[in-house]
């Protein structure tokens, strides 16, 4: 599958990813790419020798004197059962499956005939899936800083190039970028902004997906 | 899998790493922790977690390097950075209350049936070898600044702005190794 993708996560990305920095909505994006990626599952996997090789040269402190037994007692410990992580399904990889909570996405009308499922709202950071007719635009929207939109299925193309199943287009608040579906199959992507930060103040955190997007 | 595998030449954290992944040897587990608690606290420490809590973190990831050991695969990360990975998303669950987004697993992952490439593993002990080196050579600013990204203090722009690598020279090398495993691998990637 990642032989035709040609839009990657940019190494700072990445980065910050593999250190924890990364906003909830971006992580999830990063998580569903290198699900298809190859290439940047190699990205991560080097990101994460370079973090270990920090763990292992910066400075120790001592841990205290019981420590070690109260580990080594727990060894044999029953192990609390953990979910097993959700599966893919269809176009949707298990990292979306799993902010799904392993049900079929609920749509709601954005205008235009594009519908959205928003998903997670943490950490100042907002992720959905938007649904876009073949050939349709998506609506004009602004984004606060960094936005970070991965195709699930079908394909787009706007004012920077043209993204298909695994491209994930990165944009900043000056890309004033009007998306377009490619014509047949709808576009089904994964979206990631920074929460509208501005609508905190006046509105309740549950309307903010019905303005805008 | 309880067949002994050749180690020779692997570093001394890879052969504790896979007598406890393959034995369940628990004085291996004790030369594990000797090594990486200290470095763990500090690490937790460093990366913002109030110090009463730091051992409670470390106690949690030595937990888990024990109780995931089947998932460690040597060829494709080293004990550093499986337990960096392990300490990192522990805190994020501690500190920001959330769960780290995951990639799915690859099959090989899942059933924790890996015949180590004892060349793979080498070529990846050598090149984090040489990773650790170009760090040693940097700077003391550059240095704490990669210090700063790998511990999550830097959001992304501002690893894009702090790092202009020296590192990246070395790290693409290491990703070269991994991709070309990579390709090896995708056939067991999940359906």
């Amino acid at each position: 599958m990642s032989a035709n993708i040609s839009h990657h996560i940019p190494p700072e990305i990445m980065a910050a990813y593999a250190a924890g920095s990364l906003p909830h909505a971006f992580s999830l994006v990063v998580a569903t790419h290198v699900s298809m990626c190859e290439d940047c599952r190699a990205e991560l996997a080097a990101q994460e020798t370079v973090g270990g090789v920090v763990l292992e040269t910066l400075d120790s402190a001592e841990v205290s004197a019981g420590l070690k037994a109260d580990v080594l007692s727990m060894l044999d410990d029953p192990v609390p059962p953990e979910p097993a992580p959700a599966k893919r399904s269809g176009v949707y990889p298990g990292p979306v499956m799993e902010a799904l909570k392993g049900k079929p996405p609920r749509w709601k009308a954005l205008g235009g005939g594009v519908k959205q499922c928003v998903l997670t709202g943490e950490g100042g950071s907002v992720s959905r899936l938007l649904w876009i007719p073949p050939g349709k635009p998506v609506p004009d929207h602004g984004h606060n800083g960094l936005e970070l939109t991965l195709v699930l299925q079908g394909g787009f193309s706007d004012e920077t190039g043209h993204f298909e199943v695994g491209d994930v287009e990165v944009a900043t608040d000056d890309l004033d970028h009007v998306p377009t579906a490619d014509p047949g199959a709808p576009c089904i992507c994964l979206a990631a902004t920074d929460a509208p930060l501005k609508f905190n103040s006046f509105l309740p955190r549950l309307l903010q997906p019905l303005f805008g997007i | 899998m309880t067949d002994k595998t050749p180690t020779d030449g692997f570093s001394e954290q890879t052969v504790w790493m896979l007598a406890i992944r393959d034995q369940r040897d628990k004085a291996a587990f004790g030369k594990l922790f000797d090594h990486y608690a200290p470095r763990l606290k500090g690490f937790i420490i460093r990366a913002g977690a109030p110090r009463a809590q730091a051992e409670d973190v470390v106690q949690d990831v030595m937990l888990t390097v024990w109780r995931k050991a089947h998932l460690f695969d040597p060829t494709r990360a080293q004990v550093s950075s499986w337990i960096y990975q392990i300490a990192r998303n522990r805190q994020i669950d501690v500190i920001r209350k959330e769960a780290r987004p995951m990639p799915e697993a690859l099959k090989a992952e899942d059933e924790g049936d890996m015949e180590p490439d004892a060349g793979q593993v080498m070529a990846l002990e050598q090149e984090t070898d040489q990773l650790r080196a170009a760090l040693d050579k940097l700077a003391p600013a550059q240095r704490e600044m990669i210090e700063r990204a790998y511990l999550g203090e830097l959001s992304h722009s501002e690893i894009r702005e702090a790092t202009g690598l020296p590192l990246g020279t070395i790290k693409s090398r290491i990703r070269l190794g991994l991709e070309r495993l990579r390709h090896e691998l995708k056939d067991l990637r999940q359906e």
